[in-house]
C-alpha cells in the first residue's frame, strides 16, 4: 500500500490508486464484519441472540474505499513526500518557535498555574481538574527521566505510583504518620523498588526491557489485589489521612474534635470545602515544580549527560569508562522516586486507594504523554497531559453537542490516532527540540547549530 | 625509542569463539611514545584484539598487562569493561563510528570526562547545590574539551549535534573524545576508513602530534598503508589470528610472510627464505586473487 499511490511526481496513476483503495476496503470489510456486522443481543433468560447489521458494514466499507481513494488522489497530486514534508515542516517550525520561547511560555504557564484557583472563572471542579492535570504532569516528568533521557522504555511505571500510594496509606494506617512525614519515606521506598526492577533488566534493551517492565507493573498490581491482609485486596485502603497545613487540618469546625484548631478557625475564615481542594492543588503544584527544577538540574549535571549518552550508545559509554549499571539504576531510581511522590499525593488526595487505579492503562497514558509531548521536553509533557485530561471531560462540557460530547468516550482512540500522526511526522515528539546542556559559543548563532538528523 | 618502557604487554593471547580460533597465541609489546600498528587482511582478528584489550571480550587465555606510567600494573583480561578506561586509561575508537549522535560535539567530549566530574559533583549532590567545587570542575572539563576541539579543528562547530557533522569530522571527534578520558593507551580502529587523501593526511599529523605531545602509546588498526607506513614506529602483522611478522615498517614491508598474506598464495607452509623472494615475485605477477 505504501508506494502504490505516488509512483511519479505529478503523474496520477489511477489504476494503482483504485487498487490501493480496494485493498483498504477489503481490510475494512474483514475487520468490520465481526466488529460491526454482528451484535449480540440479550434475549432474556440467559440466552444470547445475534443481530446482523450488514448495512452498517456496507456504509463503513464504502466510506473507507472513497476516503482512501481521495487520500491517494490527493497524495498523488501533491507528491507524497511534499505532503509529509509540509506537515512536518510546519510542526517543526512551531516546535522550534515554542522551544525558543520556552522560558516565556513556561513563565506564563507558571503564573497561570499559581493564580488559577483565584481566577474569577475557577470553581471547585476546575481546581480539581487542574490537580488531576498536575498529577499527570508530575508522572510525565518522572517517566521522562527514564524514557526521555535514559532511553529505557518503561511500560510499568504505574508500579512505582502504586508503591508510593500504598506505602503512604500503610504508614498512615500502622504508624499514624502524616502525609508530610510519610512523603520522603514513600519516595525512598519507590526508589528502592526502582532499583529492584532495575537489577534484573540491566542487560535488556528496547522491546525486551519494555516487556519485563510491563510484567513488573502487573506483578505489583496483582500483589496488591491478592495480598488482602496487608493491602486490603480489591477493596483497597480507606480513611487515608488528608494533608494538613502545618498541622492545621481542613475540617468543618463543627465536625472537628474540640482540641483541634482547624485551618479556617486559625485564619478566621468561613469554612468551605473549596479550601482543601485549593490546598491540594497547591501541594501538587509545588511537588510538580520541585520535580521540574530537580530534573532540569540533573540533566545539566554529569549524571544527566550520562543518561543521555546511555540512550545514544551504551557501548560507547562503556568504552569511555562509564558504568552502565549505575547509570541505568540511577535513572530507574530517580524516575521511580518521582512516581512514588506522585502516588503519595494521589492517596492523600482521594483518601482511598485500590488496585483499580494502578492498571496498565495508567502506565500507557503516562507513556503516551511523554511520547506525544516530546521525549525529554518538559513543556511538551504539560501540553500532552492537559490535552489528555481535558479530552476526558469533553463529555461533561459538551453535553448535547453532537460530536464533541462523545470525545471523552473515544479519547483513547483520539490519542491513538494522535500518536500515529506524531510518529509519522515528528517521531521525536511534538516539542522535541533538545537544548544542549552546555554551550561553548553564545546562543544565537543559528548558522552553527545543526539540526537533528531524522 | 628502544629504552621506552613497555606500556602494554600482550602474552599468549588466545580468543576462541566455539570452534573458531579468532586469535591464536598472540604476543606483542606496545611502548609509550610509539605508534604500534596492527595490520592484516580482513578477518585476521585485529578488532578482536581490541575487543579483548578493552574488555568487550574475555580472552580464552593469555595475559594483557598494562604498565601504567604512575607505577601500577593492570591485568586487563581480569577487569570489567568500564574499569579499563577508567583505571588503566585504555581508550578506544570504533570501526563504525560510535558517537553520541543526538548530543552536541561539546557534550560528547564532556561525557568522556564523566568519572572526574561525577566525583567533583559528589554524585550529583554538590552539583545540585551548585557548589564552586563542581562549577570549577565543569569549567576545567570544558577547557579540556576546548583544547581537543581546537586540535581536531572542530572548535567552531562545538555546539553542533555530533550526528550532523560530516564523516571525516566525526572520525576526528571520536579521537578527541577518546583523548578526553586522559588515556595512557589510545586504541584506534581504522581511523582513516572513509577519509579522502587530504583528511587522512590531517589524521597523520594528528596521530603524530598525539604521540609526541601527549607521551602516550597508540595502537592503530588500519588498512590504509599510506597512514600505517608514515606514522607507525612498530608494526604487528596478523593473519588468521596469528602473528606473522613484527618489527619496524621497513622490516615488515620486506617480510615475505607479509607479502604472501597480502597478495595471496596457496602454499601456506612456511617457505625457506631463499625461495621467499621468488614466491613474492610469482605472486606479484599473478596479481591479487
Amino acid at each position: 500500500m505504501a508506494v502504490a499511490a505516488a509512483s511519479g511526481r505529478g503523474r496520477v496513476d489511477l489504476p494503482a490508486i483504485f487498487r490501493d483503495a480496494a485493498l483498504a476496503a477489503v481490510v475494512a470489510l474483514v475487520l468490520a464484519v465481526p466488529l460491526v456486522g454482528l451484535q449480540t443481543t440479550d434475549q432474556g433468560s440467559n440466552a444470547l441472540g445475534i443481530r446482523t447489521r450488514f448495512d452498517w458494514v456496507a456504509y463503513g466499507v464504502i466510506a473507507v474505499f472513497l476516503g482512501r481513494l481521495a487520500i491517494g488522489y490527493w497524495l498523488a497530486l501533491r507528491g507524497r513526500r511534499a505532503a509529509a514534508g509540509a506537515a512536518s515542516g510546519a510542526l517543526g517550525r512551531l516546535s522550534a518557535a515554542v522551544s525558543r520561547h520556552s522560558m516565556v511560555i513556561g513563565g506564563i504557564g507558571f503564573l497561570f498555574a499559581v493564580t488559577f484557583p483565584f481566577m474569577p472563572f475557577s470553581s471547585n471542579y476546575l481546581v480539581d481538574l487542574g490537580t488531576n492535570v498536575l498529577i499527570y504532569v508530575m508522572l510525565g516528568w518522572g517517566l521522562n527521566v527514564v524514557v526521555g533521557l535514559a532511553g529505557l522504555l518503561d511500560l510499568g511505571y504505574v508500579a512505582f505510583y502504586a508503591v508510593g500510594a500504598y506505602s503512604f496509606a500503610l504508614f498512615a494506617q500502622w504508624f499514624h504518620l502524616s502525609f508530610w512525614e510519610a512523603l520522603p519515606i514513600s519516595g525512598a521506598l519507590a526508589a528502592s523498588f526502582g532499583i529492584i526492577l532495575g537489577f534484573p533488566v540491566l542487560r535488556l534493551r528496547g522491546d525486551y526491557l519494555a516487556i519485563v517492565t510491563l510484567g513488573f507493573g502487573e506483578i505489583i498490581r496483582i500483589i496488591l489485589v491478592n495480598w488482602s491482609d496487608v493491602t486490603g485486596g480489591p477493596n483497597g485502603i480507606n480513611g487515608i489521612p488528608r494533608p494538613s497545613f502545618f498541622g492545621l487540618p481542613f475540617l468543618n469546625p463543627d465536625a472537628a474534635p474540640d482540641d483541634v484548631t482547624t485551618f479556617s478557625q486559625f485564619f478566621h475564615l468561613d469554612f468551605s470545602p473549596l479550601q482543601r481542594v485549593i490546598f491540594l492543588y497547591y501541594v501538587i503544584l509545588i511537588l510538580a515544580l520541585v520535580t521540574n527544577a530537580f530534573t532540569l538540574r540533573l540533566r545539566k549535571l554529569p549524571i544527566g549527560r550520562a543518561w543521555e549518552a546511555l540512550r545514544e550508545d551504551e557501548i560507547a559509554c562503556r568504552a569511555l569508562g562509564l558504568n552502565p549499571r549505575n547509570i541505568k539504576l540511577s535513572a530507574f531510581a530517580i524516575g521511580a522516586m518521582i512516581g512514588g511522590f506522585a502516588g503519595s499525593f494521589f492517596a492523600t488526595r482521594l483518601g482511598f486507594i485500590s488496585p483499580e487505579s494502578f492498571t496498565f492503562l495508567e502506565s500507557a497514558i503516562v507513556l503516551a504523554i511523554v511520547v506525544l509531548g516530546g521525549m525529554g521536553s518538559q513543556l511538551g509533557v504539560v501540553l500532552a497531559a492537559t490535552v489528555l485530561v481535558m479530552l476526558n471531560e469533553f463529555g461533561r462540557w459538551f453535553d448535547g453537542v453532537p460530536l464533541l460530547e462523545d470525545m471523552g468516550k473515544f479519547r483513547m482512540l483520539i490519542f491513538g490516532m494522535a500518536m500515529i500522526a506524531i510518529m509519522i511526522w515528528r517521531p521525536r515528539g511534538l516539542l522535541a527540540h533538545r537544548e544542549p546542556s552546555l554551550r561553548l559559543h553564545a546562543k544565537g548563532a543559528p548558522s552553527l547549530v545543526g539540526e537533528p538528523a531524522e | 625509542m628502544s629504552e621506552n618502557a613497555p606500556l602494554l604487554e600482550v602474552e599468549h593471547l588466545t580468543m576462541r569463539f566455539g570452534g573458531l580460533t579468532a586469535i591464536g597465541d598472540l604476543s606483542f609489546t606496545a611502548r609509550r611514545d610509539e605508534i604500534t600498528a596492527i595490520i592484516g587482511p580482513n578477518g585476521a582478528g585485529k578488532t578482536t584484539v581490541f575487543n579483548c584489550l578493552t574488555g568487550f571480550y574475555k580472552p580464552s587465555s593469555g595475559r594483557l598487562t598494562l604498565h601504567h606510567p604512575h607505577g601500577q600494573d593492570y591485568l586487563l583480561e581480569r577487569m570489567d569493561g568500564f574499569r579499563i578506561p577508567r583505571l588503566a586509561g585504555v581508550a578506544r575508537t570504533f570501526q563504525n563510528i560510535r558517537l553520541f549522535a543526538g548530543m552536541t560535539v561539546l557534550e560528547n567530549l564532556v561525557v568522556a570526562q564523566h568519572n572526574k566530574l561525577m566525583r567533583a559533583s559528589a554524585f550529583s549532590i554538590a552539583g545540585l547545590m551548585g557548589l564552586p567545587r563542581y562549577r570549577n570542575a565543569e569549567a576545567a572539563a570544558v577547557d579540556r574539551a576546548r583544547y581537543w576541539l581546537d586540535k581536531v579543528g572542530l572548535l567552531s562547530r562545538a555546539d553542533w549535534l555530533a550526528g550532523a557533522l560530516p564523516y571525516g569530522a566525526q572520525r576526528r571527534l571520536e579521537i578527541a573524545r577518546a583523548m578526553c578520558i586522559d588515556p595512557t593507551l589510545l586504541c584506534l580502529d581504522e581511523p582513516a576508513a572513509g577519509l579522502n587523501p587530504t583528511e587522512s593526511g590531517e589524521l597523520n599529523q594528528l596521530l603524530l602530534s598525539i604521540r609526541t605531545e601527549q607521551k602516550i602509546g597508540v595502537l592503530l588498526i588500519e588498512h590504509d598503508m599510506s597512514v600505517v607506513m608514515s606514522v607507525s614506529d612498530h608494526i604487528v602483522v596478523l593473519d588468521y589470528g596469528r602473528k606473522i611478522s613484527d618489527g619496524t615498517p621497513q622490516a615488515v614491508r620486506n617480510d615475505p610472510a607479509v607479502i604472501r598474506a597480502y597478495l595471496g598464495e596457496e602454499e601456506t607452509d612456511v617457505l625457506p627464505p631463499e625461495v621467499a623472494s621468488d614466491v613474492g615475485m610469482t605472486a606479484t605477477s599473478q596479481g591479487p586473487r
